[in-house]
């Protein structure tokens, strides 16, 4: 049985490792959050803004000519086709409403990619409050279209400037930032990580993807449950929510998908079920990538939304446990698979979301199995990178 | 009784303790730092250990760690460098770290190298009471060390109960809810919250940090608290000095109302 206990651990990974500033913060959402969730009034107003204003439920589309080329039943779950173009605005909504119930005035995020920095944004400039949003410098430079996005929606997007300047530093700044402003403000996490209960309550948020897998699966394939789900790790949040149904269901496997980078041994990788070892970031117990004395190393990804070095403590669970598989891809693979999908099916994958379709490549499924896999966005944030790399994958792409 | 023990037995009263990060600003002036302070007339050193991600810390704090870092600190260099100053002073001296630092090295390893190099307490900011309830205290308390935990304004009176129960040697009062280093001077809604925790009439004594950065901030502090303890302005005289012992001295000085040596 996979489940979290009370103190937020699933198995040896979770917890709360948090400076004592940030105790009654977290102590009133530990406190509240389920309360809040479970309220009728609360479940109406999340179900029916995911509906009207996120564009829920998603498609699930059998991918045919992908489906052709690995001989598989490949379904799609079109986590892209959300508003703002991610899975990242399933939590978001649901994290502003439980912070005004909280009767927070003030929003802080972190964002690596920038999707999560604009699905935030979006939640406050559509509920009337001032957002800030922290982003590591390195990512301002390669995610600009978002940044200007969350500028556009009114947000501050503030430099991370320390560190790897990517999103583990971004991550450090807003924690910081809440540290400093203890009474106003809500802190909304973008991924299954940091403290009980936020890899908790993002999970919950972001299981809407696996409930739809599974009614639509029965309605379409006759079966609720695949035989695999893929889904990409950076975090683990879109990931959290395609498992989420199926993760006492032993026969459905569970494929974690990785950023190595350059390559697991090059040095310059975010592979952290290989790379990682037990210890704290973020305030929670999990796997991460740190040098024997315990400071964390600095990841590289050609994907900002998967250059994190550490993963949640769900994820270190069920792939310290054998539950989920994990399986490293490298930048190459990503892009090549991104190309693919693209003239495949006319779907131009996030960055983060082509290292999934490259695991396709790499695990072992039988003819005919059901595979659905988690498309958690689009990659019109990604163009530059695609189009400068176009050249070297030509031959490939015709 | 350990060194911060035996000072409280002593005095109650004007306690000033210096933050500083070890390895900084050069790799191998940890001892010297130490010893200045000691003579300058500094009752306790709290010794950084460097950390990559340091949550709790402002920026002076935080970019001493990555100096440190750069120089190549590392915690077996710390203990050797702690030895070499046991070897000539006896002032108290705590750890102040994150607790990844602390696991990746092994609990009763980490525990044991400090009493065999001398360290009296420790202060871990990220290592909350439930944690330490569970596995750490027995080992904490059976080395006899000293632990700090922090209240601040928002803890409420329940925990601040807790706080007092679990730590061994002093409280560490943080001002203001702010990182390190972000905030100067006292208002007057800091001065209620010193009063009240005075009221409580706790068996540890209190040190307050945080935004404490001048001789007049910390003769503030010391008519609420036992004392203070003052990092990031510290920090700041060693990375402009030439000479990180007299800096030390002056700074001592300063703070204490004394002369400043030339
Ligand atoms: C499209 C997309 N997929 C995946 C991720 C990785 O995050 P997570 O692992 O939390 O899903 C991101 C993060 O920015 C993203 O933008």
């Amino acid at each position: 049985m996979i489940a979290i206990d009370e103190r937020g651990y699933y198995g040896e990974f979770g917890g709360a490792f948090i400076p004592e500033m940030l105790y009654p913060n977290i102590e009133e959402l530990r406190n509240s959050y389920l309360r809040i969730m479970q309220e009728p009034g609360f479940e109406r107003e999340f179900r029916a803004l995911l509906r009207d204003y996120v564009g829920r439920p998603t498609p699930l589309y059998l991918a045919e000519r992908l489906s052709e080329q690995y001989q598989a039943s490949i379904y799609l779950k079109r986590e892209d086709l959300n508003h703002t173009g991610a899975h990242k605005i399933n939590n978001t909504v649901g994290q502003i409403l439980l912070a005004r119930r909280l009767g927070k005035k003030r929003i802080i995020a972190e964002t690596g990619a920038g999707q999560h920095g604009v699905a935030t944004a979006t939640v406050c400039a559509l509920m009337g409050m001032p957002c800030i949003v922290y982003m590591g410098a390195v990512d301002i430079r390669r995610q600009a279209p978002n940044v200007a996005r969350m500028r556009m929606l009114g947000a501050e997007v503030r430099p991370a400037t320390s560190g790897s300047q990517t999103l583990k530093d971004a991550t450090n700044e807003a924690i910081r930032d809440w540290i400093n402003n203890p009474e106003d403000t809500h802190y909304i996490i973008g991924s299954v990580v940091g403290p009980h209960p936020y890899p908790d309550m993002v999970a919950r948020f972001q299981s809407v993807i696996s409930e739809e897998i599974k009614a639509q699966l029965r309605e379409q394939a006759g079966r609720e449950n695949p035989d695999l789900i893929i889904a990409c790790v950076g975090g683990g949040s879109n990931a959290a929510g395609a498992f989420y149904h199926y993760l006492n269901e032993e026969a459905v496997r569970l494929i974690a998908v990785e950023a190595a980078g350059l390559g697991v041994d090059s040095g310059e990788s975010a592979a952290t079920s290989v790379l990682g070892s037990k210890g704290i970031i973020h305030g929670s117990r999990t796997l991460l990538m740190q040098t024997p004395d315990g400071q964390i190393v600095e990841p590289y990804s050609i994907s900002a939304g998967l250059d994190y070095p550490g993963i949640g403590p769900l994820h270190a669970h069920l792939i310290a446990s054998g539950r989920a598989e994990a399986i490293p891809i490298t930048d190459d693979e990503a892009l090549a698979a991104g190309y693919l999908l693209s003239r495949r099916e006319g779907i131009i994958p996030a960055l983060e979301t082509a290292h999934a379709f490259a695991a396709l490549e790499k695990i072992q499924f039988r003819r005919d199995d059901v595979i659905v896999i988690n498309l958690s966005g689009r990659g019109d944030k990604d163009l530059e990178t695609y189009i400068n790399h176009f050249e070297r994958f030509k031959s490939q792409n015709t | 009784m350990n060194r911060v023990q035996q000072l409280f037995a002593r005095r109650q009263r004007d306690i000033l303790n210096i933050y500083f990060t070890a390895g900084f600003p050069g790799l191998h002036d940890t001892e010297r730092i130490i010893l200045a302070l000691a003579r300058a007339g500094a009752d306790l050193v709290e010794v950084g250990m460097p950390y990559s991600d340091p949550l709790a810390d402002g920026p002076t704090i935080q970019q001493s760690g990555q100096r440190a870092l750069k120089n190549g600190m590392t915690l077996p260099l710390l203990f050797e460098q702690i030895r070499a100053v046991r070897l000539k002073s006896d002032i108290p001296l705590v750890l102040m770290g994150y607790f990844n630092q602390v696991m990746q090295y092994g609990e009763q390893r980490f525990i044991d190298h400090c009493v065999e190099s001398g360290i009296d307490g420790l202060i871990l900011p990220d290592l909350p009471l439930y944690e330490y309830e569970q596995a750490f205290r027995e080992m904490i308390s059976r080395a006899g060390l000293s632990i700090s935990f922090l209240i601040t304004p928002q803890t409420p009176e329940t925990r601040i109960r807790k706080v007092d129960e679990l730590s061994r040697g002093f409280i560490y009062m943080v001002a203001d809810a702010s990182v390190t280093g972000a905030r100067s001077g006292i208002s007057d809604k800091q001065l209620a919250y010193f009063g009240r925790i005075n009221r409580m009439a706790l068996k540890n004594p209190r040190l307050i940090g945080f935004g404490i950065s001048s001789r007049e901030t910390f003769e503030q502090a010391c008519r609420y608290a036992n004392g203070a303890i003052i990092g990031s302005a510290f920090i700041r005289a060693l990375a402009e000095a030439d000479d990180v012992e007299r800096a030390a001295l002056n700074f001592v000085r300063g703070i204490r109302g004394e002369v400043a040596a030339g």
